[in-house]
């Protein structure tokens, strides 16, 4: 039995959950789970969802990006375009984007409290603020453990972060952790170096020591062992792990996401897809702009971004899997309306931009108004939860789970977030 | 005899000889392996003879029968990783079986608190003390994790007594990094430094945790969902803290260089420093006042000012950390927090689960054992090498990891409470692992100092995602993940390990006159503790015709094998 259906460590503290007064709704996590996959097996059999991060290290200037407010003393140097998405305008550094636009929407009322690059990155990833005593998981493991049951045949990790560590999986424990490639799709640590043959050969000898032990019968650990190098080991000899080898692309396609780190990095994300994993987070860092925004931005992010990421939107539209596959654009945070003495923007979370497509979401529309300096959230104000729960929402994934945090404590999904309504018809 | 005569009433005197011969003969044979000393001894040691009383009562009890016990070969390796954090080296395993002592346990467990191994005894606990501590959080500014660690090898070489261990970190005052340009470094100070965000309420948390075997921190918000916890406890507690300042110090750059730790006067929310209050928010809205309370009840003086003395010689003003050491140290949870969560560290489970939440709401598996030891441990004066030298020493812990027909049901992992009828098996932490494939390739490195320890930390560093980043993780759950397997498989401690260059372990076995049976046996021993099985054996020697007479190759294939194994990195 794949070990991909092991429960999070935290529901084996059953005295924990016995304890609990009313216990109908923590008693439920494990019939949570079940009833979550059962509810959604039949949709989630027919097509394979995946979720995709793209992920902007540093706090971008969404107010220069997505929610411009040219003519303002705020407004910055950049003048804005139309889009093939009706009444919605971006930044004139998005040109490929804005003819994509058609495919995503904005939530411009974004407002959130966290404006510090660590706690920013947690929350957003987790929908909760740090906390000294629970580790909460990020959405590649949230979304990889909701969709295990299409991932049985999958023999490469679930959750595949390339570039940085992403955020761990916290409670559910460590086989939703993500694992994490350089943008040439190298695993660390994966080439032993020494023929097939030969690594055989030692692997059988593992074997027979391994089985020894297990014989014996101390204790469950011995197997829980086995069953990791064995995963591993089908990892490293399978064929899907072809999916990782990016530049097998043929050139052309290599060229149109352009040939920078991230731009691999997102044709990385098409193929792993593709092969059926339903969760990749690709990183683009660089956006903690302090000084010297403007040039940095046009001259060299802003390009990075726009072809990469309309490369990926149309090559999944093109290959019929944008429906299957929710994007999620985001930091941890935005900059200040205000333009500091460097010629740059400061650390800011009142009102924020935050950009999503594909799946399920309604499409080519913007959400909320920012007031016209860009300093106010006008309409209902969003969060980091609410934004999770909505593409949990567009991937068909049960917002009623409940998980079981190690100290016993009930963990609602995407923290009891709303469903950005504007979102969906 | 009479014992001969009761169970041979029957049988002719010589008979009763020759069996006896037999009995004799039987055990002499099984000498290499023995299966340590007799059931009921504890060394004279009365502490050894409670756990042991008290763990068989358990046993009764639950209709539950032991184990027999573990190899001595097991044993050592097990008290070696325990005590110091790695396995035995060959010699010293070696050393150990072939001695036929009676008291050759006790023996070794002196040998290994003392001053022999204090370099690898103050390694060990300052590892495994810095993530209780500290976390493996290596990026956070506030905190300067060479300066805990250097207070803590200090305080582990030098055995300070738990209580003033205690209170060391909770009074801790001064800078927290030992900088040439910066006066008044304390590594204690590392304790608070990077909990005193928002009024300190991790230290309040973290304080009654670690210390007290207390779960408070959902107490912040609202009375505890199922202990009998309060949020005025919470925040009573909190109240002890006030004084406290964690002051970011720069040395011309934007990046923090160093925190300084002091005790200020806490003027009160109210503005009343003489009855300094705090407020905290009930859920309805309603805010509330709290002074300083200790858990028990016990409150001290309201005045937020730090001790001074004034015009006319009197004195005024209270230390509100000192009065909380104090009163920690007279507590009966103080103790029994200790003791628990060593017990959890040699015996794979606390008395209870998790070991830092005691309370009416999660009864201990051994309730009187608990409560002994604890009083024990405080008639010791605290002394924590004595109370691992009772626990090692006890019957629960000389039993082998099988368990048997009579005690399959003892299963702390389906959920059960434990009652050791058997040892648990665990996975070493990535901390142990390091320093045993250092000493089980015989790696010429001083494992001590900071140097040491800052390439461990880089090696360890690539563990947090692989071995899991919450330390407050059962070491009995096996935690691997496929990246830290790909680092065990072909990563460079590995390569390191099993390389063949000239004068390396390898290098050194395969150019040695033993024969090859011997020479896969040397491997077996170093890093298992056992000589392989007869499969093994073949198994060995196919590898070698694998490898057409490439004899260290062959080797080299074993090694990786035999410390890639579940048997290698499991504590058993």
């Amino acid at each position: 039995m794949s070990s991909m259906f092991d429960l999070p460590a935290g529901m084996n503290r059953r005295h924990f959950v016995s304890h609990l007064a009313g216990a109908a709704a923590m008693a439920a996590p494990a019939t949570a789970f079940t009833n979550s996959l059962l509810a959604n097996a039949t949709d989630l059999k027919k097509r394979h969802k995946a979720a995709i991060l793209l992920w902007m290290g540093g706090g971008p200037s969404t107010m220069d990006l997505w929610d411009l407010k040219p003519g303002a003393p705020t407004g910055g140097q950049f003048k804005q375009i139309s889009t093939s998405a009706d009444g919605v305008a971006i930044c004139e550094h998005l040109p490929l984007m804005a003819k994509q636009m058609h495919h995503m929407s904005i939530v411009r009322s974004m407002s959130t409290r966290e404006a510090d690059h660590m706690r920013g990155r947690y929350y957003m990833h987790t929908g909760y603020v740090p906390n000294p005593n629970v580790e909460h998981p990020g959405y590649g493991s949230v979304i990889s453990h909701e969709l295990a049951e299409q991932v049985s045949g999958l023999e490469i990790p679930p959750f595949v972060s390339v570039g940085s560590g992403s955020v761990g999986p916290g409670f559910l424990g460590m086989t939703w952790a993500p694992f994490v490639v350089d943008s040439n799709g190298n695993v660390r640590n994966l080439d032993m170096g020494i023929d097939p043959t030969r690594l055989d050969q030692r692997l059988r000898m593992l074997e027979t020591i391994e089985n020894k032990f297990i014989g014996e019968k101390r204790g469950g650990s011995a197997e829980d062992h086995k069953k990791v190098i064995d995963k591993t080991v089908k990892l490293m000899t399978s064929k899907q792990m072809e999916a990782f080898k990016v530049m097998k692309e043929p050139k052309e396609v290599q060229e149109k996401y352009g040939t920078t780190g991230f731009g691999r990095g997102c044709l990385l994300a098409r193929r792993l897809v593709e092969a059926g994993v339903p969760f990749v987070e690709v990183d683009l860092g660089g956006w903690d702009m302090h000084a010297d925004i403007f040039p940095t931005l046009a001259d060299r992010k802003l390009p990075e971004l726009d072809k990469a990421m309309a490369a990926l939107v149309s090559d999944l539209a093109d290959r019929g899997m944008l429906d299957d596959t929710a994007i999620i654009w985001m930091g941890e945070f935005s900059r200040t309306p205000n333009i500091n003495g460097g010629g740059g923007r400061d650390h800011w979370a009142r009102s924020w931009s935050v950009v999503v497509g594909g799946a399920g979401f309604k499409r080519g529309v913007a959400v909320g108004e920012t007031s016209s300096d860009g300093k106010e959230v006008v309409t209902e104000p969003y969060s980091s939860q609410d934004v999770m729960a909505s593409v949990l929402k567009s991937l068909g994934i049960s917002l009623e789970t409940t998980f079981t945090a190690k100290n016993g404590r009930p963990m609602k999904i995407a923290n009891s977030g709303k469903v950005i309504k504007e979102l969906f018809i | 005899m009479a014992w001969m005569t009761k169970i041979f009433p029957h049988s002719p005197p010589c008979r009763r000889s020759a069996w006896l011969a037999v009995c004799l003969c039987m055990l002499l044979a099984a000498g290499a392996q023995a299966a340590g000393p007799a059931d009921g001894e504890h060394f004279g040691i009365p502490q050894v003879k409670f756990i042991n009383e008290q763990i068989t009562a358990g046993w009764t009890d639950a209709g539950l029968k032991p184990s027999d016990a573990a190899t001595d070969a097991e044993w050592c390796r097990r008290v070696h990783l325990d005590i110091i954090g790695r396995i035995p080296s060959l010699v010293e395993l070696q050393a150990f079986v072939a001695d036929s002592s009676p008291t050759k346990r006790p023996d070794l467990v002196d040998r290994l608190l003392g001053d022999d191994f204090i370099d690898d005894y103050a390694r060990n606990w300052t590892d495994i003390w810095t993530t209780v501590l500290i976390g493996r959080d290596v990026e956070n500014e506030m905190v300067s994790r060479p300066g805990m660690r250097q207070y803590l090898r200090r305080s582990f070489s030098k055995n300070i007594p738990y209580d003033r261990f205690m209170e060391e970190l909770v009074t801790a005052t001064g800078s927290n990094a030992n900088r040439k340009d910066v006066d008044g470094f304390n590594g204690a100070a590392n304790f608070l430094s990077g909990k005193m965000e928002e009024n300190g309420i991790q230290a309040t948390a973290k304080t009654a945790q670690i210390f007290l075997g207390m779960q408070v921190q959902c107490t912040q918000c609202h009375n505890h969902p199922f202990n009998k916890g309060k949020q005025n406890q919470f925040w009573e507690l909190n109240a002890f803290f006030r004084q406290v300042r964690s002051l970011r110090r720069f040395d011309g750059t934007r990046d923090i260089q160093w925190i300084e730790l002091v005790d200020e006067d806490f003027p009160g929310e109210g503005g009343n420093a003489e009855e300094a209050e705090l407020y905290y928010e009930l859920r309805n809205g309603l805010m509330k006042v709290a002074y300083p309370v200790f858990v028990d009840g016990t409150e001290i003086s309201r005045t937020g000012y730090v001790p001074r003395t004034v015009e006319g010689g009197g004195k005024l003003g209270a230390n509100r950390r000192r009065e909380l050491a104090d009163l920690m140290k007279a507590s009966p949870l103080m103790p029994k927090a200790i003791v628990n969560r060593m017990w959890g560290h040699f015996l794979g489970y606390g008395f209870t689960r998790p070991i830092d939440d005691l309370g009416e709401h999660n009864p201990p598996s051994h309730p009187e054992l608990l409560d002994g030891l604890a009083e024990r441990f405080r008639q010791q004066s605290f002394d924590l090498k004595e109370l691992i030298r009772w626990i090692v020493l006890s019957r629960p812990y000389a039993l082998s990891s099988r368990a048997s027909k009579g005690n399959q049901r003892d299963d702390p992992s389906l959920g059960e409470k434990p009652k050791f009828t058997h040892f648990y098996l665990r996975q070493m932490r990535a901390e142990d692992l390091y320093e045993s494939l250092l000493i089980a390739t015989e790696a010429d490195q001083s494992r001590g100092g900071e140097e040491a320890a800052k390439k461990k930390d880089q090696w360890l560093s690539q563990f947090v995602i692989a071995f899991g980043t919450d330390e407050g993780d059962d070491s009995t759950t096996f935690n691997g993940s496929i990246p830290q397997v790909l680092m065990m498989f072909n990563g460079d401690l590995i390569k390191q390990a099993t390389n063949t260059g000239k004068g390396g372990f390898l290098d050194r076995v395969a150019k040695s006159d033993m024969k090859n049976a011997a020479k896969i046996a040397t491997l077996y021993q170093s890093a298992l503790a056992r000589h392989p099985s007869p499969k093994e054996v073949s198994a060995a020697n196919e590898m070698l015709v694998a490898r057409k007479g490439d004899a260290i190759g062959a080797l080299q294939d074993i090694w990786w094998a035999v410390l890639n194994s579940n048997e290698f990195i499991i504590n058993h």
